[in-house]
């Protein structure tokens, strides 16, 4: 589904991405793991073409993301994003978040949109607040909202960017439970994070990089149980 | 006795000598009527060069950060930055009088229009920089946000970005108005009868400039009050919106 091929990325001199090779099968889940600046989430980045590659190749369902002749935007409506920061839009109300996408771009009407907005934020658990705004809400629900955002676009997959480090400890659950619900339904999935048991729980593969290069790749057995890298066991020592 | 009446007779006579002067400036001769023709035309100038402002300011604003961020539009975001730097860096006055006496020089048009013209194009480089500022005050995740979700760039304004931005600016494009409207007294240096313009015929006519100056001074008042008042109504009902 995703292919990324000797992806390089600078910025100005400096090397973040070395020649990244990957590929994510439909109804994976592969979580990315790695110290903080190694090129996690500029990857990710990458792959939803909101940075321009220096060179390699994004291809997602046979098509080049950066080739000037592939409508960009078509692509990203196929492939969701849920940010750190949640990004949801301030001035609009939960329900607007929503809906706002597929009735601009004309994939839904209005009903039809406002209904499966409604249907999503039962699903989250956040039916009450849909006429709310997002700063009247708490850091877990934004983010749940962010991934109800995501999921109404109906998404062959799901990146996700750190999706619980800007939470407050306690509200990281109500995330990863989200995302677990979402793995475990088959969604196509690619995790930057450094949320442990997601990881354990539905990784159904585990990259660890190391400054802008892929170090090891594995199940999550593998991955934790056997790491080969020095490197790699630092790491989980860390974490742990 | 004598002495209160007096007393009683100058005070009378003082306000008689005001309403004298008052009558003969403004009543006689319906003199008024120039200082209603100046309010309409100060107004009619005012309002239309704001919303000439606006469409150009938007449209320069779009452009040069399209330009920034994308690298599309090399050549109207050249055309656009030229713009801005020529209205900012020469006086409004010149800028008027150029208009006026060159580029529609051989052209009849009526005046006033030529000074909807010079201040529209005027407040547009203003305005320009006011939304530029604004819509870089917007964290860059709710663009990135936008396009995720297979917004294009044109969509992620209208919908994301500016709606947001217009919210930080207010107060400074409210600013950016009251001067207009004040402003809009340099056209009475090319003839155009607006409030000051008014008020100096008024005074050139009687010799007494106490009544034209100060009723005038007055009206722009209200109206810059009333204006920044309007402003502010605005700024509560968004903030109340959310935030």
């Amino acid at each position: 589904m995703i292919t990324v091929k000797n992806l390089r990325k600078k910025y100005g001199s400096k090397v973040v991405l070395k020649g990244i090779n990957l590929n994510v099968e439909k109804g994976e889940c592969v979580v990315i793991i790695g110290p903080s600046g190694c090129g996690k989430s500029t990857l990710l980045r990458c792959i939803n073409g909101i940075e321009k590659v220096t060179s390699g190749k994004v291809i997602f369902e046979d098509k080049d993301i950066n080739n000037p002749k592939v409508d960009i935007n078509k692509i990203r409506e196929k492939m969701g994003m849920v940010f750190q920061q949640f990004n949801l839009f301030p001035h609009l109300t939960v329900k607007e978040n929503i809906v706002l996408a597929p009735i601009k771009l004309k994939l839904m009407s209005k009903e039809d949109a406002n209904k499966k907005a409604l249907e999503l934020l039962e699903l989250i658990d956040l039916k009450d607040k849909v006429d709310m705004y997002p700063s009247q809400l708490s850091g877990g629900q934004k983010q749940r909202i962010a991934i109800a955002r995501s999921l109404i676009m109906n998404p062959d997959v799901m990146l996700f960017d750190e999706p619980t480090s800007a939470l407050d400890p306690e509200m990281v659950d109500e995330v990863s439970n989200l995302m677990k619900d979402l793995a475990k339904q088959g969604m196509t999935m690619i995790v930057v994070t450094h949320e442990m048991s997601f990881v354990k729980e539905c990784a159904t593969r585990v990259i660890f990089m190391e400054n802008g290069n892929i170090i090891e790749e594995g199940t999550v057995k593998e991955i934790f149980e056997n790491p080969k890298s020095d490197r790699l066991k630092e790491f989980l020592s860390k974490v742990k | 006795m004598e002495v209160l009446f007096n007393v009683w007779g100058e005070i009378v006579k003082f306000f008689q000598s005001i309403w004298d002067n008052f009558y003969q400036t403004i009543i006689y001769d319906n003199r008024y009527l120039y200082i209603l023709e100046g309010l309409f035309n100060t107004l009619i100038i005012a309002l239309f060069a704001v919303i000439i402002g606006i469409v150009i300011g938007v449209l320069i604003a779009l452009i040069r950060n399209n330009y920034d961020r994308n690298n599309k539009f090399k050549l109207l975001n050249k055309i656009s930055t030229l713009y801005v730097n020529i209205i900012r860096g020469t006086p409004q006055i010149l800028q008027l009088m150029i208009i006026y006496y060159i580029i529609f020089k051989s052209v009849d048009i009526n005046i006033v229009i030529v000074g909807i013209i010079a201040f529209g194009i005027n407040s547009g480089a203003y305005v320009s920089e006011i939304i530029r500022a604004g819509i870089e005050s917007i964290d860059n995740g709710q663009i990135e946000a936008g396009y995720s979700l297979g917004l294009n760039y044109s969509k992620v304004m209208r919908y994301i970005i500016l709606p947001q931005a217009i919210k930080n600016i207010l107060p400074a494009l409210g600013n950016e108005f009251i001067t207009l409207l004040k402003d809009t007294s340099v056209g009475a240096y090319i003839g155009i009868v607006e409030l000051t313009k008014a008020s100096d015929i008024i005074a050139s006519r009687t010799y007494d400039y106490f009544f034209p100056l100060i009723i005038v001074a007055i009206i722009y008042l209200i109206l810059t009050i009333g204006l920044s008042k309007l402003i502010s109504m605005m700024e509560r009902k968004l903030s109340n919106d959310y935030c």
